[in-house]
């Protein structure tokens, strides 16, 4: 009865040319009405007054047909622009004292220079697979970062990724330069890896259905990145565990705290160290590498409001053994040292490290941040090669403090400076201003 | 082993038969519009406050842990939440709730988006390609979203589509009579002239036939510089506004210190439920919007 009375109404207000009969009709109706609907009536009656005034644009009610979604069928693409100025000690050869060095290293250039530039592509593949694409780009060198696609079909929490991908191990291993909180990477992830964790291969994920966050990975690879190499054979050259949980504290604090374990196979893994008189040598290190890591992050938004002001604190320890053996051998024929002719001994290392970093963005566009790095060297033991190359039980720190400034959210302007003692026998004062700026569509940033 | 496949396979089956409906409502008004509707059919949770900038939220663990277990994503759409949601759909590992799945809802396709861009630039700031994200300052578009939502809940659960829809019939039809009480009342508001920190209110205006006159922010999502506001302060000595306008999430300092200079009231609006404390619900979210913009007009 009412709605019919309401229909009447909104007839009568979408046409007030034929207003004069239909109110009459209306008013008789409501009278009637009014016994038993005195608070709604009121209502109409309202609505009877605005109708006769013909003040007010009528409200349409009816639900619109859905509108197709703008640009869903375009990739989102991005570039990101990096690019700094550092000022650095004349330094020929850098390397971190008691670790074998990760990978190779694009060094550090003095004075202005570019940085990786990353081309960005990612889409819904169909309603089964999302794809991502990330390709860094540096002066005759284009490496495919990652190439991936995962199942988003699966449910029951479940994901299951394929191709090059960064490693889920850890916190900060799955985060490109670009999202970093510093202008470099810190002590822990350049001896671990080089810079981070990729591999060619698959990764399950699941996570459970509980209020508390927990997510479970496991990863097999090719493992040809460092701390493995490729080997040449079928199967698996690696693989990875992990494990999270995370959730909130109050509407102000979250956190996420992690377990990661990396096993990784290494075959005549290339390095360079300078024998106990200094003169360089290469090294071959054939064996397993294991890595444990225990990372914990925790963020701070005033009223979880994060925009004007928020802190983050991150911290990650690692502990890795490797055991096999290691070869040893003049890195230039023409400058022989102590390992001339080839050695080769067995090699048990068992290594840890951690870094630690607060930042703090302390009013609408600005943060500030501190990280302290320290590494151990741990026991070393070399076997047949302790005649010839060195051990060391110096311990690598460095400080590092950073102020940046964000115009928007797609551009960033850093300045750091870090107090650097990595190298047994050099302090080294290092200034770097730095720019990050991502053109497109930059996708959204985990946690 | 096949007992504990299946013990594993019912922990992680997202409904079963006799469960709420769960629903990941990105914006507490849409958490508010589906309780209207579900009752205690379904169990809401609401993945932001009103006093979280729904822009820039942290894809946090908790909310990637909400996502994995919902049946129905209630979002807004339109780009708003670009900066986290498509992390948690990732990474929760919920299939009902991708795009394009019934689970999925977005609230911006069953309106007509104002603003939409004819350029998009970053020159131009945070622009939403697909046009403003902020519908539901206009009463009129809860009404049009929630008769969508309740096809939807119907669709997902049919189970319980008799009751969401006698719920959703009741909440329209109250719903229909404070939309005349509000546009009764808000008649003095006509053709008045406001500034606002961010276009949040665009909807609200163009219902009211309110106009904006300046905006705080140089660009939509940039934050509002000293030098900026200096301009904005003398350009409202030219064309007067009778009041600046900010979400209860917006950084307060530019909206006073404008209203402190050009010697008219700053209103901190609700936006969204539970934005204060009258704006428990969504009646209150419009009866104190109202209040405080027939207040502010006197």
């Amino acid at each position: 009865m009412l709605r019919t009375a309401l229909l009447a109404a909104a007839m009568a207000s979408a046409f007030p040319a034929q207003a004069d009969t239909e109110l009459d009709a209306l008013r008789t109706e409501l009278h009637e009405l009014k016994a038993t609907y005195e608070t709604r009536i009121q209502a109409l009656e309202a609505r009877l007054r605005a109708a006769e005034a013909a003040a007010l644009a009528t409200p349409q009610m009816a639900a619109a047909a859905p509108r197709p979604a703008g640009r869903s069928f375009n990739p989102d693409i991005s570039l990101i622009l990096q690019g700094r100025y550092a000022h650095l000690d004349d330094v020929e050869h850098r390397a971190i004292s008691g670790f074998l060095p990760a990978g190779h290293g694009h060094g550090l250039p003095r004075g202005f220079s570019l940085d990786h530039t990353e081309f960005v592509m990612s889409a819904s593949v169909d309603p089964y697979f999302n794809g991502y694409f990330n390709l860094a780009l540096v002066d005759e060198e284009v490496e495919i970062e990652e190439a991936w696609f995962q199942t988003t079909s699966l449910g029951h929490g479940i994901s299951l990724k394929g191709g090059r991908f960064l490693s889920g191990i850890g916190y900060q291993n799955v985060r490109h330069p670009h999202a970093w909180d510093f202008a470099d990477n810190n002590l822990m992830y350049r001896v671990l890896f080089g810079e981070a964790y990729g591999n060619d291969g698959l990764q399950l994920k699941w996570v459970a259905p509980t209020d508390l966050f927990m997510e479970f990975g496991a990863e097999a690879g090719h493992g040809a990145e460092y701390p493995g190499t490729n080997r040449n054979r079928n199967g698996a050259g690696s693989y990875a565990l992990f494990g999270h949980l995370g959730g909130d504290a109050g509407i102000s604090h979250s956190w996420r705290a992690g377990l990661s374990y990396l096993h990784a196979k290494a075959r005549n893994r290339e390095g360079e160290l300078e024998d106990l008189d200094g003169a360089e040598t290469e090294t071959r290190f054939t064996g397993a590498s294991k890595t444990w890591i225990a990372d914990f992050v925790w963020k701070w938004a005033p009223g979880g409001n994060a925009r004007a002001r928020n802190a983050s604190f991150a911290a990650e320890y690692f502990r890795r053994e490797e055991t096999g053996q290691l070869g040893c051998d003049d890195l230039d024929p023409l400058e022989p040292s102590l390992c001339s002719g080839g050695m080769t001994g067995d090699y048990a290392a068992t290594q840890s490290g951690f870094y630690a970093q607060g930042v703090l963005q302390f009013m609408p566009r600005w943060r500030t941040g501190y990280r302290y790095d320290r590494l151990d060297p741990g026991s070393v033991d070399l076997g047949a090669n302790s005649a010839s190359l060195p051990v060391t039980d110096y311990r690598p720190v460095r400080h590092s403090l950073m102020l940046d400034y964000s115009p928007s959210e797609f551009s960033r302007l850093r300045v750091q400076y870090s107090r650097d003692r990595s190298m047994e026998d050099t302090r080294e004062n290092q200034w770097f201003v730095q720019y990050i700026h991502s053109l497109g569509a930059h996708g959204a940033h985990t946690f | 082993m096949k007992r504990l496949i299946t013990l594993f396979l019912l922990l992680c089956s997202p409904v079963s038969v006799h469960a709420a409906l769960g629903i990941f409502a990105c914006e507490p008004e849409w958490a508010a519009l589906a309780r209207e509707i579900g009752g205690a059919d379904v169990r809401v949770y609401a993945a932001t406050t009103a006093h979280q900038d729904p822009h820039r939220i942290e894809a946090r663990p908790s909310l990637i842990a909400q996502m994995r277990r919902a049946d129905l994503l209630v979002c807004t759409g339109a780009g708003l939440e670009a900066g986290w949601l498509p992390v948690l759909l990732r990474e929760a590992g919920n299939a009902s709730v991708q795009p394009g799945r019934p689970g999925h809802f977005e609230a911006a396709r069953f309106v007509t988006l104002r603003e939409v861009p004819a350029r998009i630039d970053r020159t131009e700031g945070d622009v939403h390609a697909d046009g403003n994200p902020h519908l539901h300052t206009d009463p009129r578009n809860i009404a049009k979203v929630g008769a969508a939502l309740t096809a939807r809940m119907a669709e997902i659960d049919p189970a319980r589509a008799v009751a969401y829809r006698a719920r959703w019939d009741d909440f329209s039809v109250r719903w229909e009579a404070a939309l005349v009480r509000w546009q009764a009342r808000a008649v003095p508001l006509r053709g008045m002239a406001v500034a606002v920190q961010h276009p949040s209110f665009s909807y609200l205006l163009a219902w009211l036939e309110m106009t904006e006159v300046a905006r705080l922010e140089p660009r939509p999502g940039i934050e509002p510089s000293v030098t900026h506001l200096a301009r904005v302060a003398t350009q409202l000595q030219a064309k007067p506004a009778r009041m600046v306008l900010r979400a209860a999430y917006q950084n307060p300092r530019p909206a006073d210190w404008l209203a402190a200079r050009a010697g008219i009231p700053a209103l901190a609006l609700p936006y969204t439920v539970g934005g204060n404390a009258r704006a428990n619900d969504l009646f209150g979210l419009f009866d104190d919007t109202l209040d405080q913009l027939l207040g502010a007009a006197r």
